[in-house]
């Protein structure tokens, strides 16, 4: 490509935030070349400056942040010394932006097309009535069901999805130049997320629209981009196309990005003998009067680690919550080593409770923030063990060394004064401090970054041989999945589709259900999309 | 010239507060221990002052024997003498001496003031925070009974209270106290009802932790932040109650000395152009300032805003 079709550069660009009362550099001297019509895949770790390279492209700092070196030049424009005025003129007009969460970058208090149509109006490109016309037409280029009807409706009367691509066509509105998508399938399930990255791929390469597509997912960024930039700490590690990126990357950093995916762990035959540590019998529960669950049943052995997998809404953690006595079952028991618990965990004694602990999603809100870790470790053995004093100040020290954190610089370390993967830590030594038999992990992973991931999924999986501990894994995530369950569990509506060893579930044939979600996570191959739809187009039709 | 004069002082006046604020803070700086120290230098100039005169007001007000040059309800001349080098703020409608009077009034106004706060908070929080906790019918019960208590003008129940159970200074704080704790209520149960849903208190739930414990480790902790904030002001809030209910004459009795009370038993010489009266409601607006600049300075911090 010439000179002529570079769309944006940076050069050496710099980014600052502001904590601590003073000023850290976060992005440190970034080049960037885009040409027209080209799709750059961002990559990296959270923290990393995807983000904040994305949003400095329209010539824009969060606040607390400010640009504080390099260029930036779209399409001749010097972003960095254009006037507020003349950057308004190009946001959403010529560069637009995609955000993760549709949900909250919505108005909730507008119809969607209202919304569609209001940047087109506003920047003298269309009338109103056109403007509506046009995102109609739009509607349908995105695949989204009933295209003229669907903008008459407000955003909490939408799915997820449809959402996201609601805001990929309004993004579109006038015909963008360049398009930042950040993280825009994230928070979507797998199934769903096939329809939006098809979708967003379509528009794009029918406008023939630049994209800098951020996400921390490489086999996302597989499909949709033409080169990728992999980038940690704000630095740039590298940066090739897509093809020469994935067969042979060259920073060993990038390579231990690719090789978290290829990660398992032996599978152990499934137990039969013996009695289950967990039995959950024939559960039927409800909100309300709303059953969610309907006569579940599955057992999990000492030892073993059983995989609960489902899109959200498929009663996965609402089974957790059974288990655990929050949500007491309208039919139906939960046995434990046999014998029946009482519904509610009220009725359930001491040694009941401590028997099955549990590890949550979000570590932020499952530690105490005023408490430091001596405390939030050191209560359940204080309580169940009744350890006091030295005993109870060396246990705690133990548990710290066993989820491998140095007991002497994190004893009384606050929760805030630690990463995510950290907090995550403690979540577990807090629950191992229980001494249980079971541990509900309830989405443990699903909010880190790959590599800190695997590190917990490590840890769980060595402490799990050291204390014969049995596992029930929730997960929408099939990679977590082969990565360390020996059974799975399929949830779909309340209800278990399959459950069996994990080698049989990888295998076919499959419930039609499991065959749509295995098929649905996204592989390394930049060719994986375009295969997987041409098969189900050649399936359906 | 009168504007431009006024605006001098206005100028001269806010600069010294200001230096004043920063000498008291360097001061703190100075003699506290680290952690403190470390607080303190985030503390903008107004919290500064506003800390400076909270300390000379408990100061006044614990030791008003020794700084007050005469007895306070002791009649040493004649009645509303102007100000002179003896009585250097003049006496008031019975010849008592005015200096006197506002330094002991320090004493009873702002202690009676703090006992009533801090029962207040005492009553609302434990209530609130059980109330968030428990649920059900415990929260129902509770709740629409402050709703009850928040429906009747606070003024004026207060003053039918004391008017059916007598005026007297426990009389008032009981009063006072149960109307202002029903707004403490309402702020510690919506606080509370927004951390007993985290996941750290279903996890404690779960640990099969007791209700006392539940509340006072997992949630009061978090809750903290809000409610000093609140103290701050529902203590301004009293004051000025204790103060109108005084004027009204329901307040605290004479002879005792109090800020409100002595604007009302002065108020004849306002119309003289006389400022004397006033000093008494400027001692209370003082302070009011003061303690809402501290509680503004601890509501940004506890918030996280930063600059």
């Amino acid at each position: 490509m010439s000179d002529k079709d570079v769309l944006l550069t940076m050069k050496g660009l710099r980014i600052e935030g502001r904590s601590d009362e003073q000023w850290n550099e976060i992005v440190k001297g970034v080049d960037l070349t885009l040409h027209r019509g080209e799709v750059l895949g961002l990559i990296g770790e959270s923290g990393a400056g995807k983000s904040t390279i994305g949003l400095a492209a329209m010539g824009f700092a969060r606040d607390g942040c400010r640009i504080s070196g390099g260029e930036i030049h779209f399409d001749g424009i010097d972003m960095r010394n254009a006037s507020e005025t003349e950057k308004r003129g190009l946001r959403g007009k010529r560069i637009a932006y995609v955000a993760q969460s549709a949900a909250a970058s919505f108005n909730p208090a507008h119809k969607l097309i209202d919304q569609y149509s209001e940047a087109p109006v506003q920047h003298g490109v269309m009338k109103k009535s056109e403007a509506e016309g046009d995102a109609k037409d739009l509607y349908g280029r995105m695949q989204l069901p009933d295209p003229d009807g669907i903008g008459y409706r407000y955003p909490h009367q939408v799915s997820g999805g449809q959402l996201q691509r609601a805001m990929t066509a309004m993004a579109m509105a006038c015909r963008p130049d360049l398009i930042i998508f950040d993280e825009p399938t994230t928070a979507l399930d797998v199934t769903t997320q096939i329809e939006v990255l098809s979708a967003i791929r379509d528009i794009v390469e029918q406008f023939d629209t630049a994209a800098i597509y951020i996400t921390h997912d490489l086999a996302v960024v597989a499909q949709m981009a033409d080169k990728i930039k992999v980038l940690l700490k704000g630095e740039e590690v590298e940066e090739a196309d897509t093809d020469s990126m994935l067969s042979s990357p060259k920073e060993d950093y990038t390579k231990s990005l690719w090789a978290v995916r290829s990660h398992a762990r032996p599978e152990q035959p499934p137990a039969t003998e013996g009695t289950p540590v967990v039995s959950v019998r024939n559960v039927t529960a409800a909100y309300g009067t709303i059953d969610v669950l309907h006569d579940v049943s599955f057992d999990i052995h000492a030892k073993r680690t059983v995989a609960v997998v489902g899109e959200s809404g498929s009663g996965k953690s609402t089974t957790a919550r059974v288990i655990t006595g929050l949500l007491p079952p309208r039919r139906g028991e939960i046995l434990f080593n046999g014998e029946a618990l009482p519904p509610n965990y009220k009725n359930r004694s001491r040694d009941q409770l401590r028997q099955a602990q549990m590890i949550y999603q979000m570590a932020d809100t499952a530690l105490n923030p005023k408490l430091r870790l001596r405390d939030l470790i050191g209560r359940p053995a204080q309580m169940y063990l009744g350890l006091n004093g030295k005993a109870l100040e060396d246990r705690v020290r133990d548990l710290l060394h066993l989820i491998e954190l140095e007991p002497d610089d994190y004893i009384d370390r606050l929760p805030s004064e630690l990463s995510g993967g950290q907090k995550q830590r403690i979540g577990i030594a807090r629950a191992l401090a229980a001494e249980p038999q079971f541990i509900i992990c309830d989405e443990v992973t699903s909010a880190l970054d790959q590599l800190v991931a695997e590190g917990i999924l490590k840890l769980l999986d060595k402490l799990q041989g050291e204390f014969n501990l049995a596992y029930m894994f929730i997960t929408h995530d099939l990679a977590t999945v082969k990565a360390i369950a020996d059974e799975v569990v399929v949830m779909k509506e309340g209800k278990v589709v399959e459950k069996g060893g994990k080698s049989e579930m990888f295998q076919p044939p499959h419930d039609p259900y499991t065959e749509l979600l295995l098929s649905s996570v996204p592989e390394m191959d930049p060719n994986w999309l375009t295969e997987l739809l041409k098969a189900r187009a050649a399936a359906g039709g | 010239m009168g504007f431009l004069t006024g605006l001098f002082w206005l100028a001269a006046t806010i600069i010294v507060a200001l230096g004043a604020g920063w000498v008291f803070r360097q001061a703190a700086i100075a003699i506290s221990p680290k952690g403190v120290a470390k607080e303190l230098r985030t503390a903008p100039l107004t919290a500064s002052f506003g800390m400076l005169m909270i300390l000379l007001y408990i100061i006044a007000a614990v030791f008003a024997p020794v700084i007050a040059p005469f007895p306070e309800t002791q009649v040493v001349g004649s009645e509303y003498q102007v100000w002179d080098d003896v009585h250097l703020l003049g006496t008031d409608n019975l010849g008592r001496d005015m200096l006197s009077r506002l330094i002991y009034a320090a004493r009873n106004t702002v202690g009676i003031a703090f006992v009533t706060t801090a029962l207040a908070f005492i009553l609302g929080s434990v209530l609130g925070l059980l109330a968030a906790t428990v649920g059900g019918w415990l929260d129902q019960v509770l709740s629409r009974a402050v709703d009850v208590l928040m429906a009747i003008p606070a003024l004026i129940f207060a003053l039918l209270l004391l008017t059916i159970i007598g005026t007297s200074i426990i009389n008032m704080i009981l009063v006072i106290a149960l109307i202002d704790s029903t707004r403490v209520f309402r702020l510690a149960r919506a606080v509370a009802m927004n951390i007993v849903v985290m996941d750290y208190v279903e996890a404690a739930k779960l640990r099969g932790e007791g209700l006392w414990r539940l509340i006072t480790r997992e949630i009061l902790p978090n809750a903290m932040a809000p409610l000093v904030a609140e103290f701050g002001l529902r203590f301004c809030f009293v004051f000025l109650t204790i103060s109108a209910l005084s004027f009204l004459g329901l307040g605290i009795q004479p002879p005792t000395a109090d800020w409100g009370s002595m604007v009302k038993d002065n108020a004849t010489l306002i119309s003289f152009g006389d400022i004397t009266p006033l000093l008494p409601a400027g001692a209370i607006a003082l302070l009011t300032v003061s303690v809402n600049f501290v509680v503004d300075w601890q509501l940004h911090r506890a918030s996280g805003l930063k600059e």
